[in-house]
């Protein structure tokens, strides 16, 4: 009995020592912090900055997206507001029928939904990532700018497309 | 010093050696506290494997002392309902018999503020008065924190001055002599003829008990940030908390210049004597209870409590009996 409590009181103090141990390696190794602003930090792809648009694989200019709404309809926040304008391209003239054929009903004109501008009020976002994940397309993914900051909330409104189309020129 | 001795007749030699030594304390804790402050985040930092201090000064060297100068610089409140008087007593009685401890303590052998026969119970004597500060700070502040940080504090150095006045006497009974000089003469250069080798379990405890009497961490009870927001100095502000925060470094000092004295052979150092020797075993002492600080989580009071009854009076009794013993049997 007696001499378990000494057995205990033993490992006790011998666990200090480990613990000290333990700090004192730490100590003398090297440090870690990135010394901002003369140094930044490279490991950004698993940080979640605001979200952004993604570009079409063959025009820099477009958004993926296809206005389909549901990040907007799933945002908790309601931080996206999607604006968009319907075009009709003039149908195409209807082909001449062949000899002996019945004319064919002339194309409809197509109506194609165009993005005009993707509202992201970055204030309102908790960046819970459920854009994201809704965008059937792949459009949305998370920024990596670490380093945003500003002086007014006004500041955090952005304009998705036309910061996509910016990158694009670059 | 001829023209020093004309200068001064008629007064008391005895007396210009205090003022002397007054002067050249506040100095030495203002500087050490300093230093002590930077000494603390720099280890701090490290451990954590971050710098510290370093974007003011050279390696951050100027950082406490913007820090002091911020503390200097801030109002002072006092909280609505505290008693004016007590709550600011407090921090004077806190810092104020810091000198008084420091006076015996020979930091080489003609270094010392008054050679006395009992440096050893003025230390003890005096290091009580700061118990008091703090229970006066918490009484005071009208503030359910700082009465419980006092509270605390009140039981916790009750309890652990006990063990750490036996481990003291243990040395005392040893070297038969109260004078910290006599003590250090005794020992000699080397680190086996220090005491520590012959009351190695005194040191240990000496040192948990110093620890815990200084409040610092693991036992930093009466200021547990995490319950007692900032405990009895909870409503100082500016210079008032700054007083008890020198005070808590200051105190710090005191217990490792006494380690070093009772333990380490003091100023006799290995090879040469002197001050240095001193200051570096103090410092070593030093650095060990921040890294303390860094290393340990606080305990709970009930752990504390037990820790001392159950575990430091005990030892430190059983160590005092054998020291009597033995210097009857072989002395
Ligand atoms: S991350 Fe969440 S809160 Fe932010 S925009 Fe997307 S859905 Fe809304
Ligand atoms: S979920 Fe994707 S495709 Fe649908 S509107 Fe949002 S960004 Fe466009």
């Amino acid at each position: 009995m007696i001499s378990q409590t000494f057995k205990e009181a033993v490992s006790a103090v011998w666990s200090m020592v480990v613990g000290l141990k333990v700090t004192g390696r730490n100590f003398l190794q090297p440090q870690i912090t990135v010394h901002y602003p003369r140094q930044v930090v490279t490991n950004l792809d698993t940080y979640r900055g605001h979200i952004e648009l993604v570009a079409k694989d063959e025009d820099p200019f477009k958004a993926k997206c296809i206005l389909c709404g549901q990040c907007e309809n799933n945002c908790p926040s309601g931080c996206i507001t999607i604006e968009s304008v319907t075009r009709e391209t003039p149908a195409p003239p209807a082909p001449e029928p062949a000899p002996g054929e019945e004319a064919k009903p002339a194309p409809k004109p197509k109506k194609v939904k165009e993005l005009t501008q993707f509202m992201l009020d970055y204030n309102l976002c908790s960046l819970c990532g459920l854009c994201v994940q809704h965008c059937p397309v792949d459009s949305l993914r998370f920024s990596t700018d670490v380093y945003l900051a500003g002086f007014s909330r006004g500041e955090f409104e952005f304009e998705l497309l036309e910061m996509l189309q910016k990158r694009g020129k670059k | 010093m001829p023209d020093m001795n004309t200068l001064l007749a008629g007064i008391p030699a005895e007396l210009t050696r205090l003022v002397l030594a007054l002067i050249g304390l506040m100095a030495f804790i203002g500087l050490n506290g300093l230093a002590l402050v930077w000494v603390e985040r720099k280890v701090a930092g490290h451990v954590q494997r971050r710098p510290g201090p370093y974007e003011v000064g050279p390696f951050g060297l100027i950082q406490p002392i913007v820090d002091a100068v911020k503390l200097v610089g801030k109002q002072l409140a006092t909280p609505a309902g505290a008693d004016k008087f007590l709550f600011w007593l407090a921090p004077l009685l806190s810092f104020l018999p810091i000198f008084l401890l420091f006076i015996p303590i020979p930091f080489s052998e003609n270094l010392v503020g008054l050679n006395t026969n009992l440096g050893v119970l003025l230390i003890l004597a005096f290091a009580g008065l700061n118990v008091l500060a703090l229970c006066l700070a918490g009484w005071g502040q009208n503030n359910k924190w700082g009465l419980l940080g006092a509270g605390r504090a009140v039981a916790q150095s009750v309890a652990y001055e006990i063990p750490l006045l036996l481990a003291v006497l243990a040395v005392s009974f040893q070297t038969g002599s109260l004078s910290l000089a006599e003590i250090t003469a005794k020992q000699g250069a080397w680190p086996w003829q220090w005491n520590i080798v012959v009351q190695p379990l005194a040191f240990f405890l000496y040192f948990i008990c110093a620890v815990a009497e200084t409040n610092r961490a693991p036992f930093d009870l009466p200021e547990a940030e995490s319950e007692l927001t900032a405990g009895f100095h909870t409503e100082y502000s500016g210079m008032g908390f700054g007083l008890f925060f020198l005070a808590e470094y200051a105190n710090m000092i005191v217990v490792c210049s006494v380690a070093t004295v009772l333990f380490l052979g003091g100023w006799q150092g290995p090879v040469e004597p002197g001050w240095w020797w001193f200051l570096i075993k103090m410092y070593a002492l030093l650095v060990v209870i921040i890294w303390f600080r860094w290393t340990y989580p606080r305990v709970r009071f009930d752990q504390l409590l037990n820790l001392n009854w159950k575990w430091l009076l005990p030892l430190s009794m059983v160590n005092l009996l054998a020291t009597a013993f033995a210097v009857k049997l072989f002395a």
